[in-house]
């Protein structure tokens, strides 16, 4: 390689690795988001919630720098990511993956070449390394070995997410992004995203940024949780803050009838 | 930066030292490394490998396995690798990629090698589907077109309507100029041949036969063809892959009648007069570039046309219209259903709806010219 790569100083579990200050995003004369500050730590699944329309979304694509923002700052490993070099930027990137809400799996592509898009563009990798890094990666999240060959329009839902994650994960990213990971899945599928997500977190040291609206990906899943509401994040912490967070919102959310039923079967 | 990987060869066996990061970014040299130190292993013969991987700053994924291929390698020799200086997060890793390794060794799906006889059967097996694809759809439209006949309530006005204005309408003004200009370019290259013989005049009827039997009415096809054709496609394409043709089954419309009739309809009356626009624009532009490159007044140039021109010319060219416009829009239709699921098909699809219907169109020319040859219009 001609130039030297750039490496990060390894972060330690609970260090925080993304810390964004700040963050205005708004649409025409419409702020969505408000001076908003929200930090990762590395080794945590951070679940963001809120209301439909709050901005849930557009906080994730703008941390991502796929909005632009009207003002804020995204500090990832200490450095500014907007004002960095292009090769830090390039290198930060590497450092992520983003799980889009449908996938957004290439549908020219199959799997595994969804799963090396990103191995192809960055490193110079022999073909046969490629395969057999692709292949552990679609394993390891999940999915039958003869899912590798086939194409986007052919896989379930379930199965696209999967895909779309190992994608993600194609680079051994410190941090993920997810957004809304585990809609359109049923229960069932949706437990076993949460759990996957929870090994992976353990195996590859992954920190998450997961948009949700699930209350069990909450429960299973999440370290910490933050409520955005009001163009700000309400209330962030864990689930007894949330409880205790004086909000109609947030109290219909964690107490509501739904969520009575797992704080039941919580305790017992 | 230091070796990823020394080999120690004591007497009491061999010994790997791992070192540095064991990362992607070092994942193709590591890779040859431990391929050409594996080779090493094997000839000495030696018993089981240790592997001390307590140097290691970083690993992940591709460094698991790598070491995990190296012990699979080694375990197909009859020998092991042993790790020394395994700590908990490593051995986590380690067991998952471990655990993982068995999809790498399966069976990759049945490679599809070329072959000759391969390509061309599913060549003409595709034709096949094709030539039938297009029958169908041809038949839909035709049937659609009698129910309409019979229940005039299923007929969607407002959407031929707006298939009318997109098809019809906005393709005037690129119509117009570009039946202009080739009708200046005919007007000017027979008036440059035929001065050789002092017949100029008779450019007017070669520009009047040629534009009104022939030109206008092929020109206007193509121009549609690629115009609001390769449109036809991406739309019914798009709202295929988006399942939205489902939706509409589902609700228990028929996607004849919401799809296919308007735009088959749209196109059948939008062709013919833009063939008069265009039969217009190119005769002005013939007689611009009579009047000012061949000395033909307009006056002249219409007094000659009337000679030149019967009633049947202009006929010949309309009766055409009609049948290219439902050839572009049954073809158009029929690949839009084709769509599959990825981007890719849909643009695939699109070239080839707006190339077969360019194809189908100057054949259809061909045909025709052949049939009112014979019948002697």
């Amino acid at each position: 390689m001609a130039k030297e790569p750039i490496i990060f100083p390894s972060v330690k579990r609970g260090d925080v690795i993304l810390q964004a200050r700040g963050i205005t995003v708004g649409f025409g004369d419409t702020l969505i988001l408000e001076d908003l500050d929200i930090d990762l730590k590395a080794g945590e699944v951070l679940g963001v919630v809120g209301a439909s329309g709050t901005g849930k979304s557009v906080l994730l694509r703008s941390i991502v720098g796929l909005l632009p923002r009207r003002s804020g700052i995204v500090k990832v490993y200490g450095q500014d990511y907007d004002s960095a070099e292009h090769a830090v930027q390039e290198a930060v990137d590497r450092r992520w993956g983003v799980l889009f809400q449908n996938g957004a799996l290439f549908s020219a592509l199959t799997v595994k070449q969804n799963v090396q898009v990103p191995m192809r563009e960055h490193l110079r990798l022999p073909q046969d390394l490629m395969d057999e890094l692709a292949r552990i990666k679609i394993e390891m999240v999940g999915l039958p070995p003869d899912a590798a060959d086939k194409f986007p329009a052919e896989l379930s839902g379930g199965m696209i997410k999967r895909a779309s994650l190992a994608r993600a994960l194609s680079l051994d990213p410190d941090i993920v992004f997810l957004d809304e990971p585990t809609s359109g899945l049923d229960p069932i599928s949706a437990a076993e995203f949460d759990e996957l997500l929870k090994k992976l977190c353990e195996t590859l040291a992954l920190s998450a940024f997961m948009v949700t609206h699930d209350l069990d990906s909450l429960y299973a899943a999440c370290d910490r949780i933050a409520v955005i509401g009001n163009k700000k994040v309400m209330v962030e912490g864990g689930l007894p803050d949330m409880l205790a967070f004086d909000d109609p919102w947030v109290q219909d959310y964690f107490r509501g009838k739904r969520a009575r039923r797992l704080n039941e079967s919580l305790e017992s | 930066m230091p070796d990823l990987v020394i080999l120690q060869d004591n007497s009491d066996g061999m010994k790997l030292l791992a070192a540095g990061n064991w990362t992607l970014e070092n994942a193709a040299d590591l890779s040859q490394q431990l391929n050409e130190l594996e080779q090493r292993v094997a000839k000495s013969g030696a018993g089981p490998l240790i592997a001390n991987i307590t140097a290691i700053d970083q690993i992940d994924t591709s460094g698991a396995w790598l070491l995990v291929r190296l012990r699979k390698q080694l375990l197909a020799r009859n020998s092991d690798l042993l790790i020394e200086g395994m700590t908990p997060d490593r051995e986590i890793l380690l067991d998952e990629v471990f655990e993982s390794a068995a999809a790498v060794d399966a069976e990759p799906a049945a490679s599809q090698r070329w072959h000759p006889m391969d390509f061309l059967g599913r060549t003409v097996a595709s034709i096949g589907y094709d030539m039938s694809a297009k029958t169908n759809m041809l038949g839909r439209a035709i049937s659609g077109l009698f129910t309409v006949l019979v229940s005039p309530r299923r007929l969607r006005i407002i959407s031929i309507v707006h298939h009318l204005d997109q098809a019809g309408l906005r393709a005037v003004p690129i119509i117009a100029l570009m039946s202009f200009v080739i009708g200046a370019i005919i007007a000017q290259q027979s008036a440059y041949q035929l001065r050789y013989f002092g017949a100029e005049v008779f450019t007017v009827d070669l520009v009047g036969i040629l534009v009104l039997r022939e030109l206008g009415v092929l020109l206007t096809a193509i121009m549609v063809a690629g115009r609001s054709g390769s449109a036809f496609t991406a739309e019914i394409g798009s709202m295929k892959m988006r399942e939205e043709i489902d939706a509409l089954r589902v609700i228990g419309m028929s996607t004849t009648d919401v799809l296919v009739l308007p735009r088959v309809l749209a196109l059948v009356i939008a062709v013919p007069l833009l063939t008069v626009v265009a039969n217009i624009f190119a005769l002005l532009g013939g007689a611009m570039v009579s009047w000012v490159y061949a000395d033909i007044p307009p006056i002249e140039f219409i007094t000659r046309l009337r000679e030149a021109v019967w009633l049947s010319t202009l006929l010949v060219g309309f009766i055409k219209a009609p049948f290219m416009a439902l050839v572009i829009a049954v073809i158009a239709c029929s690949e839009g259903f084709a769509v599959k699921g990825s981007a890719e098909s849909l643009g695939r699809r699109t070239t080839a709806s707006v190339v077969k219907a360019i194809f189908m169109v100057i054949v259809m020319d061909g045909l025709f010219a052949m049939f009112f040859a014979a019948i002697g219009y």
